[in-house]
């Protein structure tokens, strides 16, 4: 009897401490570091407000912009971080869409069926999305908003799940098989915060592609923004998307 | 796009849609999570619900869960292109992100299961300790931590934490599950994935293949053990099989139904794909096969009283046929919606292949190595010969 009290007192004790042990150690242990509270978020956000605007009308479809782009982000053959469609829709209302090898060498004439009616190229990039869902399906933020509000992948973190290429309405991300990681269009943000122009604003021969700052109300795309009718892509998913399009037809995916 | 429907789209795919980036791994990984959270609830039927005919499989159910809970996480491990960065989803979070709750829900749910069987083996553990000798005496003697006593009162207190952890248990495994359906059902950029009901039916066909995956393991076991097979628990378990099957594909049809008669933008892609890609693998094995057969089996069975060998047939041939429905269904989910890309007027196969990382073979050593853990784990306790404690 006395040792049965004695083993029941033991066990009370064994469970106490038990239970007060692991509470320490989990609490020790998987104490969580907010992601919110890194070095590079609690930076200032800055004071600019950065576009992308794609002038539809005056694209050509030449690819130097998927080219440079290629060259100067390393992007990995068969992926893009930014292509060029091509859309062509017939009198009898079919439209015709492709994108070979992202129109990087350029687009060779196709026959569809009937009379194309209408032909135009659309280049495409990351929409840099202010309301983004990448960002916000991140396990553990690796991809983030920069200060000046473009949406990066922080290469060292990603842990290459795919839930952002999943998560992204626009197929702007991939899965770099170099990395294993997450990878898509930066804005060339390496070369903005150096002062220079993106890669493929600046290979554009046309003028098709527009980069800057709103707040600056010299700018172009400033100017460009305020005056034309300007569309996004998929309006209705309530990304909000910081890449705009003018003369957008209705036929654009 | 969607408000200009007289136009005709031919098939174009976005330039980085040409892959299928969650494979077979993403399949493999709900559907182990699924059967953890089916036995669980078995288990928690009879040590919360008191349901007695439920006794025979009460800890093999336990053990069961804690056999595929070892390798839930396997699959996801091996599809990561960085798995040792996968600890910081624990340790840096993004609590915006559906997958940071993993980390979190599947450890909590671990040591609570964990903490259940110990106490529901207590008594087995310290009666082993004393009957085995040499490393077996060791290994019991060490996860008796030290406590020796089963008296009664002790006995008593055991049952009241078992019933209180159970308890908890139940809501811990919804969450486990309804966590994955929420991965999918909350990605608004697919539409074959983004419903409310993805946490719900990926719930009840958790339930459906747990129960299922029990029954059929459960006969094994006893077939290859020599014992009887416990005519009321198979026809109990029949019952509950039956009825989660039920709420199981009403949800799944009534999800197809009203996407077919709101015939949004959705509809032109699903449409595309229940006539082609998933043609065979959701309309013909899924629901035809898989799903129709199954409830019309069970419900003979279980409405009609037929003789136990009977019974004991259509339960294990529709467990065996459930165990598929539940693994093409979470196929057809994951699979499904990666064979449209984003422009939604384009489409791709996904044929994955027996050697490679994420491929057959890969499924199949992780689908096998629970199996043979559940073996030694009740080579280690038995529980299905002797019933008399619990």
């Amino acid at each position: 009897m006395e040792f049965e009290k004695m083993n029941q007192q033991s066990r009370r004790d064994f469970l106490k401490k038990f239970i007060q042990g692991s509470t320490a150690l989990s609490v020790v242990l998987m104490y969580p570091v907010p992601s919110f509270s890194t070095e590079k978020d609690k930076k200032k956000k800055a004071n600019t407000n950065y576009v992308y605007l794609v002038d539809i009308g005056k694209c050509i479809g030449c690819g130097k912009c998927v080219k440079a782009c290629r060259t100067e982000n390393n992007v990995p053959a068969d992926f893009f971080r930014t292509w060029v469609e091509r859309y062509l829709i017939s009198f009898q209302h079919e439209v015709f869409t492709d994108s070979p090898k992202g129109g990087e060498e350029g687009f060779q004439p196709k026959k569809i069926k009937g009379e194309v009616e209408k032909g135009f190229y659309v280049p495409k990039l990351c929409n840099h999305c202010s309301n983004t869902p990448c960002v916000q399906v991140c396990p553990v933020s690796a991809s983030y908003k920069s200060p000046e509000n473009f949406i990066l992948v922080d290469k060292e973190r990603c842990i290459g799940c795919g839930y952002c290429v999943q998560a992204c309405p626009y197929g702007s991300r991939y899965i770099s098989p170099n990395s294993h990681t997450a990878d898509k269009c930066t804005w060339c943000y390496h070369r903005i915060t150096k002062g220079l122009q993106n890669a493929c604003v600046q290979a554009c021969p046309r003028e098709a592609r527009l980069f800057g700052d709103l707040n600056n109300s010299k700018s172009k795309v400033s100017k460009v923004f305020h005056r034309e009718n300007l569309m996004v892509l998929k309006p209705h998913l309530m990304t909000n998307p910081q890449t705009y399009y003018k003369d957008m037809a209705a036929e654009v995916i | 796009m969607e408000h200009f429907n007289h136009f005709h789209f031919l098939e174009y795919s976005f330039p980085n849609d040409m892959y299928i980036y969650w494979t077979l791994m993403i399949v493999l990984y709900p559907y182990i999570t699924g059967l953890v959270a089916g036995a669980f609830i078995v288990s928690s039927l009879y040590h919360v619900f008191g349901k007695e005919e439920l006794k025979p499989v009460a800890k093999f159910s336990l053990l069961m869960a804690f056999g595929f809970l070892l390798f839930a996480s396997v699959p996801l491990l091996n599809h990561l292109g960085h798995p040792e960065r996968a600890f910081n989803v624990m340790i840096t979070p993004n609590f915006t992100s559906a997958i940071s709750g993993f980390g979190f829900i599947y450890s909590t749910y671990a040591i609570l299961l964990m903490l259940e069987i110990w106490f529901v083996f207590r008594k087995d553990i310290i009666l082993y300790s004393q009957k085995t000798t040499g490393f077996l005496k060791f290994f019991y003697t060490t996860l008796t931590l030290g406590n020796f006593n089963v008296s009664d009162e002790a006995m008593k207190v055991d049952h009241k934490v078992v019933t209180i952890l159970a308890a908890i248990g139940i809501p811990m495994a919804c969450m486990l599950h309804g966590y994955v359906g929420f991965l999918f059902g909350a990605v608004k950029a697919n539409p074959w994935w983004s419903t409310p009901l993805m946490p719900v039916i990926f719930l009840l066909s958790a339930a459906v293949s747990g129960i299922a995956m029990l029954i059929l393991l459960y006969i094994i076991a006893s077939k290859f053990m020599k014992i009887d097979i416990h005519e009321e628990c198979i026809r109990s378990l029949n019952k509950y099989l039956w009825a989660f099957l039920i709420a199981d594909v009403t949800l799944e049809m009534l999800e197809i139904l009203v996407l077919f008669y709101e015939s949004g933008e959705e509809w032109e892609v699903i449409h595309y794909l229940l006539a082609n890609e998933l043609f065979y693998s959701f309309i013909i094995f899924q629901v035809f096969i898989c799903s129709i057969i199954p409830l019309i089996a069970l419900g003979i069975v279980n409405i009609l009283t037929l003789s136990f060998r009977v019974t004991l047939f259509t339960s294990l041939f529709s467990s065996l046929l459930l165990i598929f429905q539940v693994f093409l269904m979470r196929w057809n989910v994951v699979i499904g919606g990666q064979h449209f890309s984003k422009s939604f007027i384009g489409f791709k196969e996904y044929h994955p292949l027996f050697f490679e990382k994420e491929g057959i073979l890969a499924t199949i050593i992780i689908f096998i190595c629970p199996l043979i853990v559940i073996y030694i784990l009740n080579r280690l306790f038995p529980n299905l010969k002797d019933n008399e404690e619990f």
